[in-house]
């Protein structure tokens, strides 16, 4: 799309100006501050949010019933500043669960449709994951991460997305911690957040689920951290569990105390 | 019971309190326990979490070694039993190419440090089989200064072969060093290309020579 075509182009307008000296390297990083500043004031996330927002309260499902009185942790319907305390142990399924197997549960348990028909081509553009979980995550910016992970449930998952955090394997012998565990790295040119550190883990966390200018479509954190896996050489852990959502609790209680400017703007 | 020996008794148990307290593998002891109920507690998620997998892909993918596990455990600041440990299992194998050959041709290095390629499974981004695998060095070295793309996640290598010489020895310690980085640093964050054969024998020699080669960019 344009987008990426135009980012390419600044990506080698910057490369050549480099070169060429640090005073007009200056002017490329201006244009490039200035290019993200444009996509900031009409993010294209933002058609995804309406989509998400129609497809929550149309009746779908054998119980031909909306999502409206889905319980994302703060109550029945309560969609503000639900996202930002997410992943939270839940009574009623007692589980740890962040947004999206969330919202998988409530197109269950209120629509009556299947977990394969909830979670039929996840991670395809149009699956409606996305859409929903844009929509949810929307309904928080302005919002604190508040993720404490204080109900012996999620202390203990704490501790296990900690320890996998720093759990190395496959033929690379990588773990997260190998890219995001130090400041200031960089895999080529691009800029990696230490997800270890509080700052690091706030800047980042700030702006998920994000658009992907390189790909044209919205990334949810479960798509973001799976790709993360696939690009470590290991097998694609399932969509929705558990060793995702314990990286997701150790990444959102490290950002905990930032305000959420979900939907984000990413390469 | 008299009050003699619930004397004695009591005495005891100050002694044995005193002992645990001033014992210095108690504490030790007892963390260790902690990192194995939680390894335990991972491993179990793990298999939960990764359902669509074959045994093999499951051994080589997802199953860790020793110095895996160890270095996850210590994250990558092993205590010096535990390094002692890692760099003796390290240094058991290398294998070398069949001509014995370890300067190789720095073009394909360069191709190999170049690319990021190959390996990737799954069923979202699955790599055609038999894809050539790249060792991407650019992503974490600086390596020749006209590739200005380059990752600062390991130290720059630019005129590596400048300074150390393309020698036997010094052909011998880098083809080591890619091969299997443990063998001289405990934990190193780099991939062993060798000893995990995500490179062949000649491919590890082609990147020694991309390093050492006196023609290689890497030396320009």
């Amino acid at each position: 799309m344009s987008f990426d075509r135009t980012l390419t182009a600044l990506i080698a307008a910057c490369v050549a100006l480099c070169i060429a000296g640090g005073a007009l390297a200056q002017d490329t990083m201006d244009e490039i501050i200035r290019y993200r500043e444009m996509l900031a004031e009409a993010n294209p996330a933002e058609l995804l949010e309406l989509e998400g927002e129609a497809l929550w309260s149309m009746p779908r499902g054998p119980k031909n019933a909306t999502l409206e009185q889905c319980d994302l942790g703060l109550g029945p319907g309560v969609l503000r500043g639900a996202y930002a305390q997410l992943p939270r142990y839940f009574e009623d399924t007692g589980k740890v669960q962040d947004a999206e197997s969330r919202i998988v549960t409530c197109i269950m348990e209120l629509q009556g449709l299947s977990r394969e028909e909830a979670t039929r081509g996840w991670y395809e553009p149009g699956s409606g994951n996305e859409a929903l979980v844009t929509f949810v995550a929307t309904q928080s910016r302005g919002e604190k991460i508040h993720v404490p992970a204080t109900h012996p449930e999620e202390a203990e998952l704490y501790k296990i997305g900690e320890a996998l955090f720093y759990r190395r394997a496959g033929p690379l012998d990588f773990a997260c911690s190998t890219c995001h565990g130090l400041d200031d790295r960089r895999i080529r040119l691009q800029e990696l957040p230490n997800l270890s550190s509080q700052q690091g883990a706030q800047a980042s966390m700030s702006q998920w689920p994000a658009y992907r200018v390189s790909q044209g479509v919205v990334w949810t954190m479960q798509r973001r951290l799976i790709d993360c896996i696939r690009q470590m050489r290991w097998p694609e852990p399932e969509f929705l569990s558990d060793v995702v959502i314990a990286l997701e609790l150790y990444m959102q209680n490290k950002a905990s105390g930032v305000v959420s400017e979900a939907p984000g703007i990413k390469r | 019971m008299t009050a003699g020996t619930v004397r004695l008794g009591w005495m005891a148990a100050v002694v044995v309190a005193g002992f645990i307290a001033v014992w210095p593998g108690a504490a030790a002891d007892e963390q260790a326990d902690a990192h194995a109920a939680t390894d335990a507690a991972v491993e179990a998620l793990m298999r939960k979490s990764f359902t669509n997998v074959t045994p093999a892909q499951w051994r080589s993918r997802v199953e860790q070694d020793e110095v895996q596990q160890l270095c996850s455990r210590y994250r990558n600041d092993p205590p010096p039993e535990a390094a002692k440990r890692i760099l003796e299992l390290s240094n058991r194998e290398f294998r070398y190419p069949a001509n014995g050959e370890l300067l190789g041709d720095w073009r394909k290095g360069e191709q190999l440090a170049s690319s990021g390629k190959g390996g990737h499974i799954g069923t979202i981004q699955p790599d055609p089989p038999g894809r050539k695998r790249g060792a991407n060095c650019y992503a974490c070295h600086a390596l020749a200064p006209s590739e200005l793309s380059a990752g600062n996640l390991g130290p720059s290598l630019t005129g590596y072969g400048k300074l150390h010489g393309a020698s036997a020895d010094s052909a011998r310690r880098v083809y080591q060093k890619i091969y299997n980085a443990q063998a001289f640093y405990a934990c190193s964050q780099m991939p062993r290309f060798g000893h995990n054969e995500w490179l062949t024998p000649e491919e590890v020699a082609d990147a020694v020579a991309f390093l050492l080669d006196p023609d290689s960019p890497v030396n320009q």
